[in-house]
């Protein structure tokens, strides 16, 4: 049995060694299902094809994906026309498939024709509470201004969004938010906002029995689906290019609704969705694989030890020495700890944003993060403790003749070394929970399974990645308290007589 | 006769434009314990302490065995001198036994020779032979001093400085110690100098009493000296400034 086992491993390693050499494709995919579920149509007919594809799933917005395809973090990702024109292009004023082509070709990225279908901003309202207030067109809102409206960010944020839906109706709400998309539709249910923006395709116009007003003023532009590449995977993988040009003209919006909502509903994973589709609309059978619950924790798990011990050991070997630096000139150390502490303030996710130009999508980007958010905590408390050592001690030390290093090291640290392991703890601890925003661009980790769950509505997904990360804080906790009897000296652990 | 163990020329030190020492001559002689006495902010810390390169001098130059101290010789010239201050300053995460081994074996001195000296330097300083194991926090304020006395000694050093060692103990305790270090300082017969503010501790173990005020030396001499041709009326005051409880006896009516 278990040779079997090997073997099969073993085999499985020397392919994986010999596709290696051959050019692997990378699909990325936006965090909202639709865009997975196209991410995964092209990934599988790229691997039917016979090139090797990975999907890197939900990577955020539309800034993430433009800049990871911009540098060739990925190689293809499905876009919509409205947001290259509106969005991408902002200011360019690009009117029709030609500007946009050609817009697109200066930066090296090039694009399919339409899938087939035109996923366009809709509002929508309950159905019931439209009915009510007699609600059928976006213009009848501005007979509302008492309305409380909901929007996700992105459409709060761009120009081709709100802004331009606003003027366009002269709408008069005050009482704007912005949420997540996913979560709009429980805020629309408990009725904490009346309307929202929805996607012209989201499975949830029928399940939340929503009403999607009428654009009678024509504010939201096109948004037909298409494949952006780049340019050079023409010599890269031409047949990539071909295999995923077949799902041009093939999906419509009855498709790609139905699509959605079994995934978003059915709680159908993307994969099986995505192949079942290719079976019957293309008549091309695709193997899927669907690990299962232990394999996924397992993967997540190791993923996210990764992205913490990884930044964690990067953050130890800096935050150290800045420590002690902060403890011996304490003018340059209020200089540091400013910086540091400045670091800490950056939002997580503007951070992550920032660092995709530099370092790409993935752990990479992560790790930085992380490892910069992990050195105030450290380099605090090794500055406090080192400057916490009595003054008698430090002068005995010095009046030994123990040069500097030595004293720094015999002394001065192991005396220190309390309040140091309680600093790297803390950094420990808040690291194993701000690594589950890693997830966001593709670093994996416990946050995938929460960020999918928030995406369908599932909570159940939601504690998958919740509850382990949780554990593993406590787990990392004790860890430390345990390292802290091994390392701390024991005659500072003593009670005074 | 043999070279002083300090010679202080002009030496002068202020903290932050506040003076703790005015330009002050000194020569410590070898071979016996010099003490240096006054009130709080006398200057007598100040002056120990710049004997030992703790504290740089603005002016003047601090000669130990006629060798100038500067900052590239401090940290060696600091290893032929044993340094000592009140509550012992032991390092805390160390065992009492580290503590005193520490700069020994930093220096590679070979287990056998550590041994050799630690074992002398407990009986000397008689010090209970299961205290060496004991961390700081465990040891009482009278084992801490010894300790550290042990700590000062274990180079062998030419001279020991030690800055208030009996500062902050209970008086039976104090007694006891300074038996005991009168003891010590005879039989090592090496260079001491003492900082106490201890009229009475400073005439039962110095033999040169320093007496300082407000950064200045007013007299230096012996006990008799002070008393016989006090060079200011504060010496005198000083001097007096003790009470005996033999004194209120005599006085209470019987």
């Amino acid at each position: 049995m278990n040779w079997v086992c090997l073997l099969s491993l073993l085999a499985g390693s020397t392919l994986a060694r010999a596709e290696e050499k051959r050019a692997v494709v990378h699909v990325g995919s936006k965090s909202f299902t639709e865009s997975v579920i196209l991410g995964e149509l092209v990934t599988q007919l790229v691997s039917s094809a016979g090139v090797r594809a990975v999907h890197r799933q939900q990577l955020g917005g539309t800034k993430i994906l433009w800049a990871a395809l911009l540098s060739g973090e990925i190689d293809v990702y499905p876009e919509y026309t409205g947001t290259i024109a509106q969005e991408m292009f902002a200011g360019a004023g690009l009117r029709g498939e030609e500007a946009i082509r050609k817009a697109l070709a200066d930066r090296g990225i090039a694009m399919t024709g339409s899938l087939g279908f035109n996923n366009t901003y809709a509002i929508g309202m309950r159905e019931e509470r439209a009915e009510r207030l007699g609600i059928k067109k976006i213009s009848d809102l501005a007979q509302h201004p008492e309305l409380k409206l909901g929007f996700s960010n992105e459409f709060i944020d761009r120009t081709d969004g709100w802004p331009l839906l606003r003027d366009r109706y002269g709408l008069p709400q005050r009482e704007v938010r912005g949420i997540d998309h996913d979560l709009a539709y429980r805020a629309l249910e408990s009725e904490a906002i009346d309307a929202t923006d929805l996607y012209s395709t989201d499975a949830d116009i029928l399940y939340y029995h929503l009403r999607a007003l009428d654009d009678d003023r024509r504010a939201f532009p096109e948004y037909n689906a298409v494949l952006l590449y780049r340019a050079g995977l023409a010599t890269k993988a031409p047949e990539a290019i071909s295999s995923f040009s077949r799902l041009v003209g093939r999906i419509d919006a009855k498709d790609m609704i139905a699509m959605n909502a079994r995934a978003k509903l059915d709680r159908a994973p993307e994969t099986r969705v995505a192949a079942d589709f290719l079976s019957q609309k293309l008549g091309i059978a695709t193997a899927v694989r669907e690990p299962s619950a232990v394999d996924r924790l397992l993967l997540h798990l190791r993923e996210h030890l990764f992205l913490v011990s990884l930044s964690l050991l990067a953050a130890i070997a800096v935050a150290l020495p800045l420590g002690i630096l902060c403890a011996r000139w304490p003018r340059a150390g209020q200089v540091i700890l400013g910086v540091v502490g400045i670091i800490q303030t950056i939002p997580s996710l503007a951070l992550l944003v920032f660092m995709i130009p530099l370092l790409g999508i993935g752990a990479k980007p992560s790790i930085v993060a992380l490892f910069l958010y992990s050195l105030l905590p450290i380099v605090r408390n090794t500055a406090s403790g080192l400057q916490g050592i009595s003054i008698d001690v430090r002068e005995s030390a010095e009046a030994l003749g123990l040069p500097d290093g030595a004293r720094l090291r015999r002394i001065e640290l192991p005396m220190a070394s309390p309040s140091i392991l309680a600093g790297i703890q803390t950094s420990a601890v808040i690291n194993v929970g701000t690594a589950t925003l890693g997830a966001l661009i593709g670093a994996g980790g416990f946050g995938q399974p929460i960020l999918t769950g928030i995406r369908l509505n599932d909570v159940g997904l939601i504690l998958q990645g919740a509850v382990p990360a949780a554990l593993l804080a406590l787990l990392v906790q004790g860890l430390f308290e345990i390292l802290a009897r091994v390392l701390v000296p024991r005659g500072l652990r003593l009670p005074s007589a | 006769m043999t070279a002083p163990a300090f010679q202080l020329s002009g030496v002068s030190k202020s903290y932050r434009g506040t003076l703790a020492l005015a330009p002050t001559d000194l020569t410590v002689p070898a071979g016996q314990t010099t003490v240096l006495i006054g009130q709080s902010g006398s200057g007598k810390s100040t002056l120990l302490r710049l004997m030992i390169g703790l504290v740089r001098p603005d002016t003047g130059r601090v000669l130990f065995q006629g060798t100038e101290l500067t900052e590239a010789n401090v940290l060696s010239l600091r290893r032929r001198m044993g340094y000592g201050i009140q509550g012992g300053g032991l390092f805390p995460h160390l065992t009492a036994a580290q503590n005193i081994c520490l700069m020994a074996s930093y220096l590679g001195w070979p287990q056998s020779r550590i041994q050799a000296q630690l074992s002398e330097l407990v009986h000397l300083t008689q010090f209970p032979e299961s205290g060496l194991n004991r961390y700081p926090s465990q040891l009482s304020g009278g084992q801490a001093q010894r300790v550290s006395l042990m700590r000062a000694l274990m180079l062998g050093p030419d001279v020991i400085l030690l800055d208030e060692p009996l500062g902050a103990l209970d008086p039976v305790t104090r007694y006891d110690l300074q038996t005991d270090l009168k003891t010590v300082f005879q039989k090592l017969g090496k260079t001491v100098v003492l900082v106490t503010h201890d009229i009475g501790e400073a005439a039962y173990l110095g033999q040169c009493l320093v007496i300082l005020r407000g950064g200045r030396i007013l007299q230096s001499g012996t006990l008799e000296q002070l008393i016989r041709s006090p060079a200011d009326p504060f010496v005198t005051r000083f001097v007096q400034a003790q009470r005996s409880p033999r004194d209120e006896l005599r006085a209470a009516p019987s």
